[in-house]
Order: structure tokens, then sequence, then C-alpha cells
């Protein structure tokens, strides 16, 4: 996923070109449901004015060739996203919790398929 | 190749053991073949390194639609018409999904634009040649196309992850593109004399140039080397140029077409063809903005951006007003 927060990246002298404008468009991060019976899943992202311009931006860059039936633009910015460093806390309960998987449990053969 | 001559730190690969425990569990992690997705620790010459080299291979993408662009309006048919269309707007969807990964590293949208207009960000030395027929159409498919290809396949792997998500979409469409020029390409050298000659003088003029994507000899360079070990180039410029030539010879000779090069020739012993270097002089100096068309290309983007300003900001202002206008409604 597109990092969120836009860090300024050093080395960023204004080229004399353009003058002072405005920012640029806000970042819309998408997601496409491939087919029907899957979840949406991140593709990648784009800038637009507002969602609606978003919506119609990601077709023509994301679908070119019918890779979804349903799409979802997300700004960025309303994103909320874990840290890299909190997957210890995070996961550690699922360390020790190992019952949560099938395997764990022996059955007999003679059970059968469970 | 699009992204040429990209510097790294310029620094030797430093072993495992000279690393700190951060950079060596990084380096650890790309040797097990493992990504590194934006919010991980990285080491600042792998992220500026990357912003290099993806924003040169967006702007290759964004710049590479203008000589393509330029035959639009003049294809021989609807049909034709439609598919260079096609091919184009793909090209546009490339350079987007690349500044995208680009952006994941730091780097502003603006930013990048606002280096490609200035000429301080380079793009692929190709797209300095200018498209005179309706054969190059043929030829920039096969050869820039197929150039490019031979380059993005392998990054599919590359270490970071959005930029390889991205390759793997860009490498989707890349087939249809060599393709369909491969496709005019046959059409050409089998029509008229006269469509005959078009299609060898296109493949005259865009041999040499598409042997120069790969970028000089880079078996010495340091660059290279800690790009290498960092996974962000998958093979050397060699490598790449001697697997493009070996697919492509066969090629010309199925089109009845000649390679202007009297030393290709198929040599058993390392099983691949000999051939002759193209000319670096007239690379760097293309590189340093002296291409036939460098001057056009830059003039063209900068007119666009330009040109294009007002809509940016009316589109803006509309979604203001209209944001505006439902708070106000609520
Ligand atoms: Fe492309
Ligand atoms: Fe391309
Ligand atoms: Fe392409």
């Amino acid at each position: 996923m597109s990092s969120p927060e836009s860090s300024a990246y050093e080395n960023t002298e204004a080229a004399p070109h353009g003058g002072p404008r405005r920012t640029e468009w806000p970042l819309f991060e998408i997601f496409i449901r491939g087919q029907h019976g899957l979840s949406h899943r991140h593709v990648g992202s784009l800038h637009a004015p507002d969602a609606e311009r978003a919506m119609q931006n990601a077709r023509d860059v994301y679908t070119r060739r019918k890779e979804g039936v349903s799409i979802w633009v997300v700004e960025a910015s309303k994103i909320t996203a874990s840290s890299p460093d909190d997957k210890g806390h995070m996961y550690d309960p699922a360390d020790d919790k190992v019952y949560r998987h099938p395997t764990f449990f022996d059955i007999p053969e003679e059970v059968g398929t469970m | 190749m699009y992204a040429q001559m990209v510097k790294s730190t310029g620094e030797g690969v430093r072993s495992l053991d000279e690393m700190d425990p951060q950079e060596r569990a990084f380096q650890e992690r790309i040797d097990a073949g493992g990504k590194i997705e934006p919010k991980d620790w990285m080491p600042d010459g792998y992220r500026k390194t990357l912003v290099r080299q993806i924003g040169q291979h967006a702007h290759s993408e964004i710049v590479g639609q203008l000589p393509e662009g330029n035959w639009i309006t003049r294809a021989p048919t609807l049909e034709r018409k439609a598919i260079l269309l096609a091919k184009v707007q793909d090209e546009a969807g490339h350079g987007l999904y690349l500044y995208c990964a680009a952006e994941t590293l730091g780097v502003t949208r603006d930013q990048m634009t606002r280096d490609l207009l200035s000429g301080k960000m380079k793009y692929s030395s190709i797209f300095n040649y200018p498209t005179l027929t309706w054969a190059d159409m043929g030829a920039v498919g096969w050869l820039v196309d197929g150039a490019a290809i031979m380059n993005q396949v392998p990054l599919q792997r590359t270490s970071y992850g959005p930029y390889a998500r991205a390759m793997v979409r860009i490498c989707k469409e890349e087939s249809f593109h060599q393709r369909q020029g491969f496709d005019i390409m046959m059409k050409m050298a089998r029509g008229t004399p006269e469509q005959k000659r078009m299609a060898q003088d296109a493949l005259n003029r865009f041999w040499y140039p598409s042997l120069m994507m790969f970028g000089p000899s880079d078996a010495d360079s340091v660059h290279s080397a800690q790009s290498m070990a960092w996974k962000i180039k998958m093979n050397s410029n060699d490598e790449l140029r001697q697997k493009f030539v070996d697919l492509t010879a066969p090629q010309a000779d199925y089109l009845g077409l000649t390679i202007p090069d009297e030393n290709l020739k198929w040599n058993e012993e390392k099983g691949g063809y000999d051939f002759s270097e193209p000319d670096w002089d007239e690379f760097f100096d293309v590189l340093k903005g002296n291409g036939p068309c460098s001057v056009e290309r830059l003039e063209d983007r900068n007119r666009a951006w330009d040109e294009g300003r007002w809509v940016r900001e009316a589109m803006l202002a509309h979604a203001d007003k209209k944001r505006a206008a439902k708070l106000a409604a609520e």
C-alpha cells in the first residue's frame, strides 16, 4: 500500500518551471474485486480531485482489461495502517494460541475426514 | 533500459559483517527472497536509488507516449488507429503504476513531475529519436517494447514490493504491445516493395538505439553491483542485451529483413550471437539532452503541463464547491 503520510522528500529545490500553484490532488488508494465471490484487493493508488473522479480514473488506470467487477476508492489520508514495528505485540497473542489451528488436534484415523 | 545508468551509493557493496544489525536484517531479508514494504526500515541509499530508478522508468513510460502519439491521427486504418490508441493509453497507465510505486518511498508526484519538466530527472534515451513513418510504429512495438520486456520481466521479482507489483501489472500488458508492433512489421515486410523498404528503414534506424536501451556495459560498475545486491537490478546490461539480440535476430530473419550489422553472426561456442556495440558516444550525447528530439519532447511535456493547468485547478475548485454544497445540505 502507498504510504498514507506524504513526507517531503529531500532534494526538493523547486524548478523555476510553472510558478506557485496549489498542491497536487489528494491521493486515493484503489481496491478492486476481481471476480464475484472474492474480496476487494489493493491494486495501487492515483491522484484525483475527489472520490467520484478517483472512481472514474480508477476505471481507466486499473480496469482496462476487465480486471474487476467492483471498485473501492479510499482517500489515503483516511487510512490508519499498522507499522512493522508493531509486529511483536500485535501478533504475539497468535503465537501462544496454536490450538486455533485445526492441526493442533490429533483425531484418530478411524474417525475419518474431519 | 527505461532506467539507464541509475547511480546508487557509489560505494562498494558491504559484507553482512560490516553492517549494523538493522541493515544486516534488511539485507538478509532480501537475500532470502523477501520483500521490502513502504513502512519497513531501509537504508537511505536504497530509498534514493529506487526513487531515481522508478522515477526514470515512470517518466520513460510517459514521454514514450509521444513518438507513438505522433501517428495516432495518421494510422492507415481505423483498426490500427484504435489499437495504437489502446497501446499508448497502456503506456500512460504504466507511468501511473510506477509513479504510485515511487510515491510510497516518500517523493511526491508533483516533485517528480517538476524534475522531469526541468530536465533534472532523465527518461530513456530511446524516446529522443523521431518516428518518421508508419513502419516506425512496427519497429517501436517490436524492438523498443521488446527490449523493455527483457528488463521488466525479471524486475517482477525485485525486492521492493510496490515496484514488483507494478512490474507484474506492466508485464501482463507488454506482450500485446510487442505483438501489435510485430504484426505491423509483418504486414509491411510482406507488402509492396515500397512498404518493405519502409520496414527495413525503420529497423535500420531503431536497431542501435534499441541496443542502447540496456545501457553501456556495467560489468565493473559499483552502482550496478550495489543495485544487484539490493535486488533492484536483476541482470547485467550485457546479459540482457545479449538475450535481446538472440531473440530478435531470428525474428528479423522471419520478416525477411536485415539487421544493420555486418558483424552479426551466430557463435556456436557461446551459444549466442556476436554483434556490434552501438555508438556509445552518441548514447552519452543523447543522455545529455542532445538527441534528435530531446528538446521537442521536453517542450511537449512542458506545454501539456502548462496548458492542462487550468483544468487541474478547475477540477479542484469544482470538487471544493461540491464538498461545500454537501456540507451545507447536511
Ligand atoms: Fe510500458
Ligand atoms: Fe513501453
Ligand atoms: Fe509497452
